[in-house]
């Protein structure tokens, strides 16, 4: 019977144990909260820097972008944090939207082509990434591919094609080709792609990235990243598929960008201030240039020193921030489609 | 105690002949136990609140085109379908795997018994990452039924191995004797038997799918959960995400009134407990090999896999180095919150499993069953309505901190500790009690050396289930988790999320490895129980 005493003794200890962990974390004068849809590891390299170079403390709390955007309306003005940092602009513009957001100081803005900051100048751009096909050799032929993307629901695709309608990566290539062809064209279209795609909608790039590659699906829609990603991860001698571009300005050649915000409510603005400022500095674009996240930094004066198209020698589409919004228009052509 | 890990009035026989002498004396329960009680029913019904009060907020219109569009049909479809044919297959593996543990002589019996269970430790994440990252073939609905079936069968296993174990021998031996065939009196006396356990198993089961979120998204295979997060992630809408949940309590509502259906009829009666006594095994004769070589598969397809994968994934993916010091503090944090959520969900099924045990009314055994409703609600909801409630009406207090992660935790998994602490209290009957104190004990020394040891195992066996789940939980913990802090599960998810096997794997196997220890306690608290059953009734 001494075995299960000392087991509630131990389950005490441990709740009191708990309890006072929760106490214990405090934050500190010189520390920010940053609230965090980037990918971890360049987030953990670019906050690493940050500190080093500031003494400025950054406590990181990593989700999908959206849930973060969702706690952040929910905490209203009680949210603990100070910076987002996320990897599109339709968060960021929702927070803006809702008035969430600070302005950002126009010495930082200036850093960044003002094409991919807000437009309100409440967030500033921080990378950039670009919409591709990834394709099986094996299953289909560069030659058989698409040459735009408005070509997806065409049936010639019935069961070649994977598709993620919860990726906030495609939403923008919705909006695109919604400015382009207008509203019903591309609900049509959008059930194309369903029926084309069939029970190969999966939750994000990552898995049609990984599927295509595997075998499992032909091809599909990712951007640029998700592809040097994976290969960085599995290694040359597992990479089974390739990357092909839709043909120049085409609806789904589409530059995303990933940016960063200071919240209304921070009670720490000049230390948030401060990084953003990093992140669109010469240190801080470098650190994106070389990280195996692969994103194009943004600022010009920095290039990607990873073995992929240079961002200068892409022919995208011209769709706008302002244009792409918070994403609404997107999603609500998602769900008339019935793929939301 | 026939059923000891079954949710469902299966216990109410023996139940009764534990309590007999009790029952002709049965007070009113204490103004203090009915306070408890209703402290730890609100904590319970406030993630139901919160889900009427935000689905209220969208609006009905709003409501009623989410529920009424296209995609809702391929949802409910494949959320159905799933939960059937993954409840049907844990039915059958679950019994018949433990009638060959506990009523064949089947070798190695000892050892099976906790192999067997020990797949209930691990993650369905880590065995659906497991699977999709080896083959191709495992995604989508066959993925889902193999991976879910493979990773929720011990739930089944459990309770209808206690109840295999202290079923009565004597109505199988009078049914020979009266001529019954060998497999008409398996089927008309055996399973008759074990016939609540089964359901009380496929219960847990079908709630447990209805929530399942991180194994789908894996697999890439739709259902009502995946969609709740689907909408909360790409539409900035708790709103919505909220009225799809309803569907989700809906159906577990259904799930639960079919189960008082089917429980209320053909109930087991069971002569007293003097019927326990050692059963002589069936021989499995020439079946033996291939019995032996079906638990072989069984363990290393739900055992083996994901183990296995995750060895592989951690060689292969060598480039980066491991972090230790990561893997250490979120291997602390992890067992901090799930032992604290343990002990407080413990605690808090002792009130209502005193009432529902004790002062058996309608009323108590109807709180009782509406517990399980949480299982069939995402954690992430859970964790939605502790944020929203503490944003809302305790300018943030407790908001990301760990205390309200534990609270997130004990409500989540709240009727797991009830399964335990349930069955432990009926080990201790009033009569006992009374006699002590009778007797001259003081209440502290009645409760040290009369309750406690009675109940000890049940509350031990209740505080491992619980510490379990806490281990493997993600999306609560997503949420709720403080600031720069990160478990096991949150760390692996992040990894994988990004197709990092290779940094994911660890922590994969760390959760496995610190599971271990836990199950093991419960498959040999469950091993053990028809001895106690018998010592105490």
């Amino acid at each position: 019977m001494n075995r299960w005493r000392g087991l509630a003794v131990a389950a005490a200890l441990v709740a009191v144990g708990g309890v006072l962990a929760g106490c214990g974390s405090s934050e500190s004068a010189n520390s920010i909260t940053l609230y965090s849809g980037q990918h971890v590891q360049t987030t953990e390299s670019l906050v690493a820097a940050f500190e080093k170079s500031t003494g400025i403390q950054v406590n990181v709390r990593s989700d999908d972008e959206d849930t973060l955007a969702d706690e952040i309306e929910t905490e209203g003005s009680n949210s603990p944090a100070d910076v987002i940092y996320t990897e599109n602009s339709p968060a960021l513009e929702f927070l803006q939207g809702k008035g969430l957001l600070g302005p950002v100081p126009p010495a930082t803005l200036a850093q960044v082509p003002a094409k991919y900051n807000s437009p309100e100048g409440d967030w500033v751009g921080v990378s950039l990434r670009v919409s591709v096909m990834i394709y099986n050799p094996k299953l289909i032929s560069a030659s058989q591919l698409p040459t735009s993307v408005l070509q997806l629901g065409d049936p010639q695709y019935k069961g070649k094609l994977a598709f993620s309608a919860s990726e906030t990566d495609f939403q923008p290539i919705i909006t695109s080709v919604a400015r382009t062809d207008g509203q019903a064209a591309a609900v049509k279209w959008l059930k194309g792609i369903a029926s084309n795609a069939g029970s190969r909608v999966y939750p994000d790039n990552e898995m049609i990235a990984s599927e295509v590659n595997r075998g499992t699906v032909a091809f599909g829609v990712i951007d640029q990243y998700y592809w040097y990603r994976m290969q960085a991860e599995i290694g040359k001698s597992n990479m089974h598929s390739q990357l092909a571009y839709f043909a120049p300005y085409d609806p789904g050649y589409v530059i995303d960008v990933s940016g960063a915000a200071v919240l209304k409510s921070s009670d720490q603005k000049a230390n948030a201030d401060r990084f953003l400022a990093f992140l669109v500095s010469k240190q801080g674009q470098e650190i994106i240039a070389h990280s195996t996240s692969f994103e194009y930094p943004v600022v010009p004066s920095v290039t990607t020193a990873q073995p992929e198209t240079p961002f200068n020698r892409l022919q995208p589409n011209a769709i706008t921030i302002a244009d792409l919004g918070d994403g609404s228009t997107a999603i609500n052509l998602l769900k008339q489609a019935g793929l939301l | 105690m026939a059923t000891v890990a079954s949710p469902s009035g299966t216990e109410e026989p023996s139940l009764q002949t534990a309590s007999a002498v009790v029952a002709a004396r049965r007070k009113a329960p204490s103004v203090m136990l009915l306070a408890l009680s209703a402290v730890v029913a609100l904590v319970l019904a406030a993630p139901l609140v919160f889900l009427l009060l935000e689905a209220r907020g969208a609006g009905v219109d709003t409501v009623a085109h989410l529920i009424w569009r296209p995609l809702t049909e391929t949802l409910l479809w494949n959320t159905v379908r799933l939960t059937v044919v993954v409840t049907v297959l844990c039915a059958i593996i679950g019994t018949s795997a433990a009638w060959f543990v506990e009523c064949t002589d089947l070798p190695l019996r000892r050892l099976w018994a906790v192999l067997v269970v020990i797949p209930f430790a691990i993650p369905d994440f880590v065995v659906s990452f497991g699977w999709a990252s080896l083959s191709t073939w495992v995604q989508g609905f066959r993925g889902a039924v193999l991976v879910m079936t493979l990773a929720v069968y011990p739930l089944v296993y459990l309770p209808v191995a206690a109840s295999f174990r202290s079923a009565d021998p004597g109505q199988e031996e009078a049914a020979r004797s009266l001529g019954l065939g060998r497999i008409q009196t398996f089927v008309r006396v055996t399973l008759r038997q074990a016939q609540g356990a089964i359901l009380g198993g496929c219960l847990l089961v079908t709630l447990v799918i209805l929530a399942e979120y991180g194994a789908f998204e894996i697999l890439g295979y739709q259902t009502f959960t995946t969609e709740i997060f689907t909408e909360l992630q790409v539409s900035f809408s708790v709103a919505t995400a909220c009225a799809l949940s309803l569907v989700l309590v809906l159906l577990g509502i259904v799930v639960l009134g079919g189960d008082v259906l089917v429980q209320g009829k053909g109930r087991v009666v069971r002569t007293g407990s003097f019927a326990q006594r050692a059963t002589r095994r069936h021989s499995l004769g020439r079946a033996r090999l291939p019995v032996l070589v079906g638990f072989v598969v069984l363990v290393a397809l739900a055992l083996g896999v994901p183990i296995g994968s995750s060895v592989y994934w951690m060689f292969q993916g060598g480039a980066q180095s491991i972090a230790g010091v990561s893997i250490l503090s979120a291997s602390w944090h992890t067992a901090l919150y799930s032992g604290s959520a343990a002990a407080l969900a413990t605690l808090m099924a002792l009130p209502v499993a005193l009432l529902a045990v004790r002062h058996g009314s309608r009323a108590a055994r109807l709180l009782e069953r509406s517990t399980y409703l949480v299982l069939a609600m995402p954690g992430l909801v859970i964790a939605l309505a502790l944020s929203y409630f503490a944003e809302r009406y305790a300018d943030g207090f407790g908001y990301q901190t760990a205390p309200l992660l534990v609270v997130a935790y004990a409500i989540l998994f709240f009727p797991l500790a009830l399964v335990g602490v349930r069955a432990s209290v009926a080990y201790a009957p009033v009569g006992l009690e009374e006699a002590a104190r009778s007797l001259g004990a003081r209440r502290l020394a009645v409760f040290g050396r009369v309750i406690l040891p009675l109940v000890g195992p049940g509350l031990a066996a209740a505080f491992c289930l619980v510490f379990l789940a806490g281990l493997t939980e993600l999306t609560a913990t997503l949420l709720l988790v403080p600031t720069g802090v990160q478990t096991l599960s949150t760390q692996f998810w992040a990894y994988q999320q990004n197709l990092s096997y290779g940094q994911a794997a660890p922590f994969a196997l760390v959760i496995i490895a610190v599971a271990a220890v836990p199950s093991y306690v419960i498959a040999r608290y469950f091993d053990r129980l028809p001895a106690r059953a018998t010592r105490s009734m």
